[in-house]
């Protein structure tokens, strides 16, 4: 499968020139299988850019929603497949109680919010809810689970007989845990993120940060190293960059960290255009 | 060991910052956790221990009536919230490990989760000054 991250910045797009080597655009990162499937993981900023990518010969596509806080969602509207007629467009979300899928997006894609409403749309829209399921699209088994972080959040798990991912952008599993990393039976996101090939994290806060935004839903670098090594993962490449953090405190950050923590796997820094091979 | 649910791994982490006895159950009542001041009450400690089967961990407590009659299990309420599904609260005498008696309120309550996932059950213990 190839991973492409077409953006990696956390809570607000942040472009500019001191952001031009990681990146300043919001989540988005695709899965292209071997068979042709294409899954896009949050629809952030950085969708617009691989919608342009897209051949026009697009049949179907799916968009794998972790959330629905703004930076994982404001570039749905601008994904050009989703204004082509006859464009399969599934969207996947994580369940909620009160209002299903397609009407909590309506409420940012309708007024005042956003010009155009879902029903502008003219590619055939077909929504699905996860929490906790596994299931097949195209050559990819896919398992979705709910992770911490503020409002129903999940994480997913993609893999084929060759090869593994986990997307885990927002995710803090050291809240409350005061010894993290406990155990593996204990830990938020360990099921879906064991021993994967390539494990793309939440790395948003330096240590010092973390102290004082316990609870946002973010993991420190430490922990997302922490984290990496406790499920067995073979690749980490942190992800959601604080939009405080330019290219030289990120260099600094994850350099710095990996002092620390001594990682036994490579990890690899999640730069816009970053493009991996797994299997 | 499988990873616990989202849901029942946050509740561990409120009951490990609480001051009050908590537990926590599978959806067949198997002891999952005990928070610091259930040990007390218990007389063991977690790391020690570890989880328990329903039939291990239930048989530590002899709980009986104000009128000293022992209580059946279907009378109490975390095997009410796990059975039944619905919350129950009751007032009762336990003897714990210490051979002490004591008089208990506990409050339990089923943990539904997204989907409508069954997850077990958490019981809240207070006791009644004597």
């Amino acid at each position: 499968m190839k991973v492409t991250l077409w953006g990696t910045r956390g809570s607000l797009a942040s472009p500019g020139p001191d952001t031009v080597r990681y990146g300043g655009n919001t989540s988005c990162v695709s899965v292209e299988g071997p068979e042709g499937t294409l899954l896009v993981l949050d629809a952030g900023t950085g969708i617009r850019v691989l919608g342009k990518s897209i051949s026009s010969g697009l049949k179907s596509v799916h968009i794998l929603l972790t959330h629905l806080h703004m930076d994982h969602l404001q570039g749905l509207p601008f994904f050009e497949p989703l204004r082509i007629p006859g464009v399969e467009v599934h969207i996947w979300g994580p369940a909620s109680t009160t209002q299903n899928l397609e009407a909590r997006l309506m409420r940012y894609l309708s007024p005042p919010l956003f010009p155009v409403r879902v029903r502008d749309l003219l590619s055939e829209l077909h929504f699905h809810e996860v929490s906790a399921n596994t299931m097949r699209i195209g050559e990819f088994c896919v398992t979705a689970q709910l992770i911490i972080h503020p409002n129903p959040t999940v994480g997913y798990r993609i893999w084929t007989s060759h090869a593994a991912i986990a997307y885990l952008p927002d995710h803090e599993p050291a809240l409350g845990a005061d010894d993290f990393p406990h155990s593996k039976e204990w830990t938020s996101g360990y099921a879906l993120a064991q021993e994967v090939d390539v494990l793309i994290h939440d790395s948003q806060y330096t240590t010092d940060e973390y102290q004082t935004r316990r609870g946002f839903g973010h993991s420190s670098i430490i922990h997302t190293l922490l984290f990496a090594g406790l499920v067995g993962a073979k690749e980490l490449v942190p992800f959601h960059h604080d939009p405080a953090h330019n290219d030289d405190v990120l260099d600094q950050l994850i350099t710095q960290g990996i002092e620390a923590v001594q990682p036994s796997f490579p990890v690899t820094p999640g730069k816009e255009g970053l493009t991996i091979n797994i299997g | 060991m499988p990873q616990q649910e989202i849901e029942v791994i946050l509740a561990r982490h409120l009951a490990e910052h609480l001051a009050m006895p908590i537990f926590i159950v599978n959806p067949t009542g198997d002891l999952l956790y005990y928070n610091e001041p259930a040990e007390v009450v218990l007389g063991f400690h977690f790391d020690e221990t570890g989880p328990m089967p329903a039939k291990e961990w239930a048989t530590v407590f002899q709980p009986v009536d104000p009128s000293g009659q022992p209580l059946l299990p279907d009378d109490l309420p975390l095997v009410i919230a796990t059975t039944h599904r619905y919350p129950a609260h009751k007032n009762f005498w336990i003897k714990g490990m210490d051979g002490a008696l004591r008089q208990i309120e506990v409050t339990a309550f089923p943990l539904i989760g997204q989907a409508d996932r069954f997850l077990g059950a958490i019981a809240i213990f207070w006791e009644v000054p004597a």
